[in-house]
């Protein structure tokens, strides 16, 4: 995995150390809050509901071993003993105070590590596939360029100050993991017809108040321009957005009110004048000196074959599993979703426990998931049955990675500040419902998401089944959303109708699900059943106790 | 006849991110112990008190929040005040709440 150089530890350093100073500056009043708040923010610092958050990134979801170890220090010694995997592969930390920030931030520097642009209106953490390097299917390893933009985009001069925040994600292979049309911007790794590996180009996807896919800018940027097309799509952004609306300042609103043409022409009106000058091109020597850093571990000769174990550990093998490009080989994610526990989170003793595994394996890095699990992603087979005991042993073992009990939460009106609704409690009471893991397995894939305000940090409008928690005078409500998709087959969720009472919206769900059990074809899934059937069944079966009880008294 | 709104001023203490509430010019970290506006214009009275807190860097961001009296105290009027003043509803063990949790 990349390692800081020297300029990107001094970096580093020294932004540890300005932002120190600011604090120092902000607790004696010589900065106000209005003064420090962008500054907080810049360095990932919020202020919510019982304490500060601090959210660390962790670019494209790739952690050490140590980097772990790290993280559940961090949590035990500043936090209460326990973190939270977010949809943008980060992790927060609910219960910081501001004084402790700069001791964190050191010691997050000691692992290469920071909260640099985890939040403010600036380019976010890169994202990738959380299998990247180790999937069959992908054309490289999307981590590489994943990390040239990451250099590329940390405090770019230009684009520090953006109308609004901006996320760009990479993927590589046919199966978008990465939610890719779903970002400002995304790269995907194709090769054309000539058999030359370069980058097609998508803006103007995101959620939010009003989600849009992401349509293609460029159908092939060749490999030494693509940092020039990038940074002409973000300056046509920057020129271009409107700045009198928080709500109309994202690409997404730029892309669709001059149209998918316009943009392209302007794009390339600055992508020829960024080329004319020269200035930005992505020489091959540093490609290669990047990707060196991603170079697999190397693969033992292994014979091909799975081993077999108990029905628990069959069934999670079933779900958890995926195929590796090594033979003898795998990929295993492991879920946060044990069923009960809150998304996404992890105790610092799980943390340190995987990294011993981790070491114990020789398994050199593990993944964060922008579905909120972690991902060993080079495990020999032979290994699976004691690892997967030992992932029981620590409460990480639910075999239901990508059914109906891998639910993305955001945190909600528990933590955030933003929030109208809770989210957490309503995908534990939906895990509790579909515990039975025939069940879940009957159903399939099915993916629940779950945010707690329009914001959309839960992905509800990629969900096949999305949940929107809603404030009406006070009380939480929860809007239901059927057909979202945030894989290759994106698609916007359509909201059903009136929202559902706290105590309504598991028995909804449920009786969605029953009907699409009842209605499938072979081999369809919930989302291809929806697909061929439209809204109007579902909404009336998910009305249905509300229209019993309106007629029935 | 609608009944006066009840109001508490809340804050939250500049070095820990503390939820805090206002009391006889002081702040508390117990609503329970809170002071209770039953009128207007002691409310805003008090918020305008609190921008002393804010200038000495005692305190961010300071405003007041609908409560209605119960026979075992005040109880905000939306969700957001109540989870703010006990914790997180799915982590008993944290937050204000965790003082009454049996371990």
């Amino acid at each position: 995995m990349y390692r800081y150089d020297e300029f990107d530890a001094r970096f580093v350093a020294e932004r540890t150390e300005q932002f120190r100073h600011q604090v120092e500056r902000r607790l004696s009043g010589a900065l106000t809050e209005d003064q420090f708040k962008p500054l907080r923010l810049m360095n990932g610092l919020y202020l919510q509901l019982h304490a500060y958050m601090l959210r660390v990134a962790i670019p494209y979801g790739t952690l050490s071993s140590r980097q772990l170890r790290k993280l559940a220090h961090i949590a035990r010694k500043y936090d209460k003993g326990f973190g939270h995997f977010t949809t943008r592969t980060n992790i927060q930390y609910n219960w910081i105070k501001l004084v402790d920030v700069p001791d964190i931030l050191a010691e997050l520097a000691e692992v290469e590590m920071h909260c640099i642009q985890t939040s403010g209106n600036c380019i976010r953490n890169v994202t990738a596939d959380q299998f990247a390097g180790a999937t069959p299917e992908e054309i490289e390893d999307p981590r590489p360029l994943a990390e040239i933009i990451r250099q590329w985009s940390s405090l770019h001069p230009e684009f520090v100050f953006l109308a609004r925040k901006f996320k760009i994600a990479v993927g590589a292979s046919p199966h978008d993991r990465a939610a890719l049309l779903y970002h400002d911007m995304a790269v995907e790794i194709v090769r054309n017809d000539e058999g030359r590996t370069g980058y097609k180009v998508l803006a103007g996807g995101g959620m939010g108040r009003t989600p849009y896919i992401a349509q293609v800018m460029s159908d092939f940027v060749e490999r030494e321009d693509i940092l020039a097309y990038l940074e002409a799509v973000l300056r046509v952004y920057n020129q271009d957005s409107r700045r009198d609306n928080i709500h109309k300042q994202r690409i997404k609103i730029l892309v669709n009110a001059i149209g998918v043409e316009e943009m392209r022409t302007r794009i390339a009106h600055e992508f020829d004048e960024i080329k004319r000058l020269g200035s930005l091109q992505l020489p091959a020597e540093e490609l290669a000196r990047i990707t060196a850093y991603f170079a697999p571990p190397a693969f033992e000769p292994l014979a091909d074959a799975m081993p077999s174990g108990s029905a628990d550990f069959e069934n999670w093998k079933k779900s958890n599993i995926h195929a590796h490009r090594a033979p003898g080989y795998a990929i295993a994610t492991i879920s946060l979703k044990t069923i009960g526990q809150v998304p996404g989170d992890a105790s610092a003793d799980q943390m340190d426990a995987l990294a011993d595994l981790m070491d114990e394996f020789a398994i050199p890095e593990i993944r964060v998931s922008h579905e909120q699990n972690l991902v060993l992603p080079h495990v020999r087979r032979k290994d699976l049955p004691a690892i997967f005991a030992r992932l029981q042993e620590l409460d990480l073992a639910a075999p239901n990675a990508g059914l109906i009990t891998d639910i993305i939460a955001c945190p909600g009106l528990d933590y955030c500040d933003l929030a109208n609704a809770r989210s957490i409690p309503v995908a534990q009471d939906i895990a509790k419902r579909f515990a039975d893991l025939k069940r879940q397995q009957d159903i399939g894939e099915l993916k629940i998401k779950i945010s707690g305000c329009i914001n959309a940090c839960g992905h509800h409008h990629a969900g096949h089944i999305g949940i929107l928690g809603v404030d009406k005078k006070g009380v939480e409500f929860y809007q239901l959303l059927l057909g979202g998709s945030g894989a290759e087959d994106a698609s916007i969720g359509q909201i059903m109708g009136p929202g559902f009472a706290t105590h309504e919206i598991a028995d909804a769900v449920e009786r969605v699900v029953g009907l699409y059990l009842k209605e499938r074809a072979s081999g369809e899934r919930f989302l291809d059943t929806y697909r061929r059937l439209g809204m109007e069944p579902f909404k009336n079966i998910a009305y249905q106790e509300q229209m019993d009880a309106a007629y029935n008294g | 006849m609608a009944l006066p709104a009840l109001k508490i001023l809340t804050a939250n203490r500049l070095r820990t991110g503390d939820v805090l509430y206002w009391k006889a010019g002081l702040w508390t970290e117990s609503l329970a112990d809170a002071d209770i506006f039953t009128d207007d214009t002691t409310a805003e009275a008090a918020l305008a008190g609190a921008q002393g807190s804010v200038a000495a860097n005692q305190v961010v961001t300071p405003y007041l929040f609908d409560v209605r009296q119960t026979k075992t105290g005040p109880v905000p009027v939306k969700e957001r005040e109540i989870i703010r003043s006990l914790g997180p509803s799915v982590r008993p063990d944290t937050g204000k709440q965790a003082a009454h949790v049996q371990v």
